[in-house]
């Protein structure tokens, strides 16, 4: 353990040694025009938030690189109405729930496309690095535009990760940037970026290799026993490639055509019981997609955004502790997707635009199963927009039509079905002078069952309906940007929310234990209050930033058949928040960041056994940033969870206390 | 301006200063729970000691008593009586016995038979044993199936596991008849190739000495007053009905099929009570059903054993269980699986005498007897 401590040390070093000369003068001029572009970007942003009739929150640019994160899960914890359902260590897997609607509800998408996940609807957020995002937002709702695919109208809300286009400096056509970051975990995760400008056309590749051996110290106490245990079989070992290449068509039409791979092996660690610390399960996955985009110039009446993708995910599971005739349990999946999208967008009069898109996608499903059903969805979808829109005041409604249709070669076939799901929503801003909004939406939106959910072999019933949810949602926006003050800018969100859930898809049990169906069971309601408050302050020569969230969620469960009727659902606390402040002083910049979770309920039943405790990390991180023969260098040290709490965010999944990063940066060209 | 920059200076220090600190409790232990029910007439029985599984990973098996002569119910005890337990009971309690001044109860997902005084409830012991199943008991020998396909044999003196005896893959009951142990065998994980035997073992000399071929994936297995042996069969949970095989110990042959639908039954003498949740995929929706046998001459009886309607309040009927002296019957009730169940009382004639809360999947019910 401690020889490879030791051996990532060395590695960093040696690997510092060469890309650092000896002398080393910071040069602040570039890195201050630097950050006087970023806040001209940031101040663009802060207004589009502003403005838009669903509540948006985003992380881009510099705040996102100073976070103490190494995956999109780890940034979007700081968001207010999201629950990261968070397994634990480097390689457990990692999902977003927002407002409290469950995690099949939220779309993920990466460039503008959705990643899709027939088999169970899930997302691993973790598996995305930070390295090669340079923007991620989350709209509850929608996205507030009128020219996207129709996958953007077809979920309660939508998480949009984007890459950096590449950007070159005047007279330049290359960018380089080598990055190392190692630390607790054994984690070593070197990762490299590379642009180049080809006449007209722009190519980039990024590519990262994450190897951890995952193991951390946790600890179980009752006051009496009192344990503390290393987390096992948490390794991971994972590549991701990414191409893309970038192209203006004469009429300044922009296409891309972007490839993807990421390959694993990792460790699964199980629950962590009485007397069962250590497992032996395996996972191996592969996912590969190549998508292409083209979206016709944006100051004409009538355009045009067309995408295209292929996607094959493959995942292996393997369990030696079940052994059969056949020998150990090892589950083979093979999920391959294709997805065809065009949207269309007119505008009528200067305040009246109107778009149609359409998606079609089919999605398989192979496995080893025994008596699998091996399915195949097609799904057609049909959004209608219409925006009315004036300075003050806009109103966008639209109508999405589902369409399904899915076949089995085994079993019963979940058949054809047809929905038609409205969304309404307007922002009015009432004064002229202070930019105060109010803004409303209602969406009324499904999430169709999952492979799984249909077809998985016992378990399965294709008989479910889609699961539902309604949400009516009422803020506010206040922003002010002050002259010759400390505080430079200050801008508040609040909405208050109200989600209702049916049909929600929930195991039922049958038979024992190890037999379960699933069932359109619960109904859940959710009231919801969230606000965001970020200011901008400066004092001399030091930028500083401070945003706090805060969100109360009462998310009641209201199955009329069921047991825990009006008792707040599982791990939902009902205040959650996190604060950040952030500060940059000369090549100097600092991070502080804090969350929190209030009490939760680790069962259905809001009963003492299923009590879970509140857990508050604090992170903190120091950045430095120099110039040294025309090379940019970043240096960043990150200590996570600095008091050493213990907790668990799912039970008996027990999370990392402290532990340590430290990332050094280089950038040329 | 000023009012603006002191309001968000005041914000920030109130975020601060309340949310950053807030409270966190102690950990501690989670006492028992207890709740006053009709006493029992003071027979050879002390009690009633329920275990309940806990959901899988959970790690919430618990252990309730139900304290005859008091008449007090006394929920979650080992927690409070074993404080010193790392993590509790642990993960899904599958089987509870009794044998002399110790109790068995055997923790399936966490790979352990754990012993207690049955007069205390106090952890005496601890035996590993790979996902085990179910435990019975032969002369100071405690016999214990584990999935990997053995009964492992454990002295019931030094609690120390002597040797493991090859059956069938992932047996589940046992129960012995004079010198021979017979283990049903399920074949779980080799759906559709279910085992379809009982093993039968001559403790002598623990060994397989035959197999008895029976139905698919057998599960329960108990003993009648007249040396049979009545073992369910799970079926395929498709086309394949569950049902109860009667086998003559003497012959070991298969004597009788009875086609009742089954996922837990009790026998008293002779009665057997049988409880049954079936699933279909057709209707989508689940029957639930109480029967009885009459294990003298094996044939089911009409009618259920809850004779005051009172059924109607169990969702899910899961653990079964009747009082010895009183022929009481008691079924818990596992509800959703995720939400505290119930234990309910029936006297000997099928009226209802109590109802109470338990832990999460009540189950396994075993009667600590003087």
């Amino acid at each position: 353990m401690y020889k490879n401590k030791n051996a990532h040390f060395g590695f960093f070093c040696s690997f510092m040694a060469c890309l650092c000369p000896l002398v080393l003068s910071a040069q602040t001029d570039t890195i201050k025009i630097e950050q006087l572009k970023e806040v001209q970007i940031k101040a663009n942003r802060l207004l589009q938030l502003q403005s838009s009739a669903t509540p948006v929150q985003l992380l881009f640019g510099n705040e996102l690189k100073r976070m103490n994160s190494l995956s999109v899960a780890d940034a979007i914890r700081y968001f207010s109405g999201v629950q990261i359902k968070d397994y634990g260590g480097i390689g457990g897997l990692k999902t977003i729930n927002v407002r409290s609607m469950g995690s099949n509800h939220t779309a993920v998408f990466y460039d503008g496309v959705q990643l899709g996940n027939a088999q169970n609807g899930q997302i691993d957020l973790g598996r995305y690095s930070l390295d090669n995002i340079e923007e991620i937002s989350l709209y509850s709702g929608q996205k507030n535009d009128l020219l996207m695919p129709a996958r953007g109208f077809a979920s309660a809300s939508s998480l949009y990760l984007k890459t950096p286009f590449p950007k070159f400096e005047v007279g330049k056509s290359r960018n380089v940037r080598l990055s190392l970051k190692a630390g607790s975990f054994g984690l070593l995760n070197p990762a490299f970026n590379f642009d180049q400008k080809i006449g007209k056309l722009a190519l980039n590749i990024n590519a990262e290799l994450t190897n951890a051996n995952g193991k951390y110290k946790y600890r179980y106490t009752n006051s009496v026993y009192d344990t503390t245990v290393v987390r096992h079989n948490a390794d991971i070992f994972s590549k991701r490639v990414e191409g893309a290449l970038y192209g203006v068509t004469a009429d300044s039409s922009k296409w891309h055509v972007k490839i993807y791979n990421y390959n694993s092996e990792r460790g699964i660690p199980g629950a962590i019981v009485a007397n069962k610390y250590d497992f032996t399960q395996r996972q191996w996955d592969d996912n590969f997609f190549v998508q292409s985009s083209f979206q016709s110039r944006t100051d004409k009446k009538y355009q045009i955004l067309a995408n295209i993708k292929y996607a094959y995910d493959y995942t292996r599971y393997l369990d030696p502790d079940r052994v059969s005739l056949a020998g150990p349990l090892n589950n083979k999946y093979t999920q391959q997707e294709w997805y065809f999208s065009l949207a269309q967008e007119y505008s009528l009069t200067n305040f009246w635009n109107v778009s149609l898109s359409t998606d079609y996608i089919r999605q398989g499903l192979d496995a080893n199963l025994y008596d699998f059903a091996y399915p195949t969805r097609q799904t057609g979808l049909v959004a209608m927009v219409s925006k009315l829109h004036w300075p003050k005041f806009n109103v966008q409604a639209n109508v999405l039509a589902t369409f399904v249709n899915d076949e089995v070669e085994s079993n019963i076939p979940a058949g054809n079905k047809a929905e038609y799901t409205p969304t309404v929503m307007a922002s009015w801003k009432p004064f002229s002078e202070a930019d105060f909004r109010v803004r409303a939406f209602y969406k009324s939106i499904f999430r169709m069952p999952t492979f799984n959910d249909l077809y998985y072999t016992f378990i399965g019933n294709s008989n479910l309906d889609p699961e539902y949810t309604n949400q009516y949602n009422l803020g506010l926006t206040y922003s002010k940007t002050i002259q010759n003050k400390n505080l430079v800018s200050f801008s508040v969100q609040t909405d208050g929310y109200f989600n209702k859930v049916r049909n929600k898809i929930v195991a039922v049990p049958t038979l024992t234990l190890f037999r379960w169906t699933m069932l359109n069971l619960d109904k859940v309601e959710i009231k919801g209050f969230e606000t965001n408050i970020q200011t901008v302050w400066r004092f001399g020569e030091v930028n500083a930033q401070a945003k706090l969230n805060y969100t109360y969620e009462q998310a009641l469960d209201k199955t009329p058949t069921g047991f825990s009727y009006n008792m707040q659902i599982p791990y939902i606390p009902l205040h959650s928040g996190s604060l950040t402040l952030a500060g940059d002083y000369k090549s100097f910049g600092l991070n502080y960041s804090y969350i929190y979770t209030g009490e939760r309920y680790s069962q259905k039943a809001n009963i003492p056994v299923n009590y879970v405790k509140p857990w508050y990390t604090h992170d903190l991180s120091l950045q430095y940033a120099f110039k040294q023969a025309k090379v940019n260098y970043r240096l960043a040290t990150e200590i996570n969870n600095l008091f050493n709490q213990y907790y668990d965010v799912v039970l008996n999944y027990p999370m990392p206390g402290r532990n340590f990063r430290i990332t050094l940066i280089a950038n040329f060209n | 301006m000023n009012k603006l920059k002191k309001s968000a200076k005041l914000l920030l220090l109130v975020g601060l200063t309340s949310i950053l600190w807030s409270c966190r409790k102690d950990d501690g232990i989670v006492p028992e729970e207890q709740e006053q029910l009709p006493g029992q007439t003071i027979t050879a029985v002390n009690g009633l000691y329920v275990l309940n599984e806990g959901n899988w990973g959970a790690g919430r098996a618990s252990l309730d008593y139900y304290d005859y002569a008091s008449g007090i119910y006394r929920r979650n005890i080992h927690g409070q009586i074993n404080p010193d337990a790392t993590l509790g009971l642990g993960d899904v309690g599958n089987d509870i016995k009794i044998y002399g001044s110790k109790m068995y109860i055997v923790v399936n997902g966490s790979n352990k038979v754990e012993i207690l005084n049955v007069k205390t409830a106090q952890k005496i012991g601890e035996v590993d044993l790979t996902n085990c199943r179910y435990v019975t008991f032969h002369k100071n020998k405690a016999y214990v199936t584990a999935y990997e396909g053995v009964v492992a044999v454990i002295d019931t003196a030094s609690l120390k596991l002597e040797t493991k005896i090859n059956v069938g893959q992932q047996p589940e009951e046992m129960a012995v008849i004079g010198e021979k142990l017979y283990v049903a065998n399920s074949g779980g994980y080799n759906a559709p190739n279910y085992e379809r035997t009982i093993s039968v073992i001559d403790l002598a000399t623990n060994r397989e000495i035959k197999k008895i071929d029976v139905g698919i994936n057998l599960h329960r297995l108990r003993v009648d007053q007249y040396g049979d042996i009545y073992v369910t069969s799970r079926g395929d949970y498709g086309a394949v009905k569950s049902a109860i095989y009667v086998v003559d110990s003497k012959t070991e042959t298969v004597k009788k099929k009875l086609d009742i639908e089954v996922s837990n039954f009790v026998i008293d003498k002779d009665f057997a009570y049988v409880i049954s949740t079936a699933w279909s995929n057709a209707t989508q929706s689940e029957t639930i059903s109480y029967g009885k046998i009459n294990v003298k001459d094996e044939t089911i009886l009409s009618g259920g054993f809850i004779t005051d309607g009172t059924q109607a309040d169990i969702t899910k009927p899961y653990g079964i269980a009747v009082d010895p002296l009183s022929s009481d019957i008691y079924v818990t009730d596992a509800r959703d699986y995720v939400t505290p169940g119930t234990l309910n009382c029936y006297d000997k004639t099928g009226k209802r005498k109590f109802s109470v809360t338990t832990g999460d999947i009540p189950a396994h019910l075993v009667f600590y007897t003087k």
